[in-house]
């Protein structure tokens, strides 16, 4: 394999990696702390919806002048991909724990936090999961946009494949990028099963 | 005391003036709705009244901190509650967990429960939640709250769902753990049969409202009003025969 190869892939990981991370960072607090409070849950669900619905080109195109080219705006536009799954998932695992279970849990004597951290969140986690694999392979795949914007990565492959009509090189790209959203699909998949109840 | 949801239009519990002794063996009885399960809750301050006091050991239970307090009285929650992602030997354990117990002590204590509740523990010790029935389950719900030996006990409807011949054991279990550990306990039912084999003190309760209060015998002999008289209905007189033949070992 040429260093090439291996390159950019790392920076493929690299920028996908990132957005997830800084998804989750920005995610998982934001809908914990939203979950039961009815008017903030309302407006995050509805940013989270709204966030869906921009296409990833947009944002692109519209941080341009802000942050310029290159990896930031890259990462910006696949944040912006990631959260929604992200705080639907966490919304909506979070808000799925048994009232009788909180009930029972409140009923031992713990205090809010160790329902927290020994009841609410860890039976939440499996649906959680399931919204980080949703976000890794959207993320993954949408990485290769940056290409576009000089964000590297391996779209650079797609996007010189098409520029060239150099058909190989193309298909290099499009199926690096396939592999490695699967292999993300199937560790994640496999982990959110470790997780299950 | 009385208890009003908020949003409702009406109080769960209303003008309620009762006064548990210390070793009491209590029974609230009463109609599905009636406000037996809220009434119990304001007693670990998962309810809080909304107007009146509610004192334990003489004190405001609002000026106690509730984890602690709570951690002090076992609750068998009507619903049975049990953490999907324990096994039934950390379900038992949660609170001596909470106290700080040792992991040995913990042990032990939930193999003498399993025993107790009629579940061998070297079969159900490890098995998740989901792994039970409906009466298996309840019945590790009752040992969870006994885990502790908690003072005061609150049973809410504990073994709805637990067939008639473990039932029966069950009932005389708890009837040993109060009678042997001096615990208090409130117990929720609608079983007026259940309510007469248990209770030192029968709790009538309708819409909201304390009816009657007294021991069983009492209770039969005299019902209050009509309300009473139908709930204990027309075998009051078997029911008061059968009063005359003791518990098991009682
Ligand atoms: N969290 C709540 N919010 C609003 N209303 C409630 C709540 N919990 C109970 N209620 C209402 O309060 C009343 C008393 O309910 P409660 O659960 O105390 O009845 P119960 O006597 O335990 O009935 P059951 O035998 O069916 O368990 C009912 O009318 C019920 O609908
Ligand atoms: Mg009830």
């Amino acid at each position: 394999m040429s260093a090439d190869f291996i390159a950019h892939v790392g920076a493929h990981v690299a920028l996908a990696g990132s957005a997830l991370v800084l998804a989750l960072a920005i995610g998982i607090p934001l809908a914990g702390m939203a979950a039961d409070r009815p008017l903030p849950r309302g407006l995050l669900l509805a940013l989270a919806g709204g966030f869906r619905v921009i296409p990833s080109l947009a944002i692109l195109t519209l941080a341009l002048p802000l942050l310029g080219l290159g990896f930031r705006p890259a990462l910006l536009a696949l944040v912006v991909l990631a959260l929604p799954p992200i705080l639907v998932n966490t919304d909506v695992g979070l808000r799925a724990v048994p009232r009788a279970t909180l009930e029972a849990a409140r009923g031992t004597g713990m205090t809010e936090r160790q329902i927290g951290t020994r009841v609410r969140w860890p039976l939440a986690l499996p649906v959680v999961a399931v919204g980080v694999r949703t976000a890794a392979v959207e993320v993954i795949a949408s990485a290769t946009l940056a290409a576009f914007i000089g964000g590297g990565g391996l779209g650079d492959y797609i996007v010189g494949g098409l520029q060239t009509a150099n058909l190989p090189e193309l298909v290099l790209g499009a199926v690096s990028v396939a592999a490695l959203a699967l292999l993300a699909d199937a560790a994640l998949g496999y982990a959110q099963r470790r997780l299950a109840v | 005391m009385g208890v009003r949801y908020a949003n409702a239009s009406v109080p769960a519990v209303h003008d309620v003036d009762l006064a548990i002794e210390a070793g009491q063996f209590a029974v609230l009885l009463g109609p599905s709705g009636c406000g037996k399960s809220t009434l119990l809750r304001t007693i670990n301050r998962l309810v809080e009244p909304t107007s009146g006091t509610l004192l334990i050991d003489g004190g405001d239970v609002r000026e106690r901190d509730a984890t602690e307090l709570r951690r002090g009285i076992g609750y068998v929650i009507q619903a049975v509650g049990l953490f999907p992602h324990y096994t039934v030997a950390q379900n038992v354990g949660v609170v001596p967990k909470l106290l700080g117990w040792e992991q040995v002590r913990i042990d032990a204590r939930v193999d003498e429960l399993l025993r107790l509740i009629r579940l061998d523990p070297a079969r159900y010790r490890d098995r998740k939640p989901r792994e039970l029935s409906g009466g298996e389950a309840q019945r590790v719900g009752v040992a969870r709250a006994l885990a502790a030996q908690p003072r005061v006990l609150l049973m809410d409807e504990p073994f709805a769902a637990v067939d008639a011949i473990v039932r029966a054991s069950l009932q005389d279990e708890i009837a040993r753990v109060h009678r042997e550990l001096g615990t208090t306990i409130v117990f929720v039912t609608h079983d007026v049969d259940e309510a007469l084999r248990l209770a030192d003190r029968i709790v009538v309760m309708n819409a909201g409202h304390v009816v009657q209060t007294g021991p069983p015998a009492e209770i039969l002999e005299h019902p209050a009003d009509d309300f009473v008289r139908d709930l204990v209905g027309v075998d009051a007189e078997t029911r008061r025969l059968a009063l005359e033949r003791p518990l098991i070992e009682r």
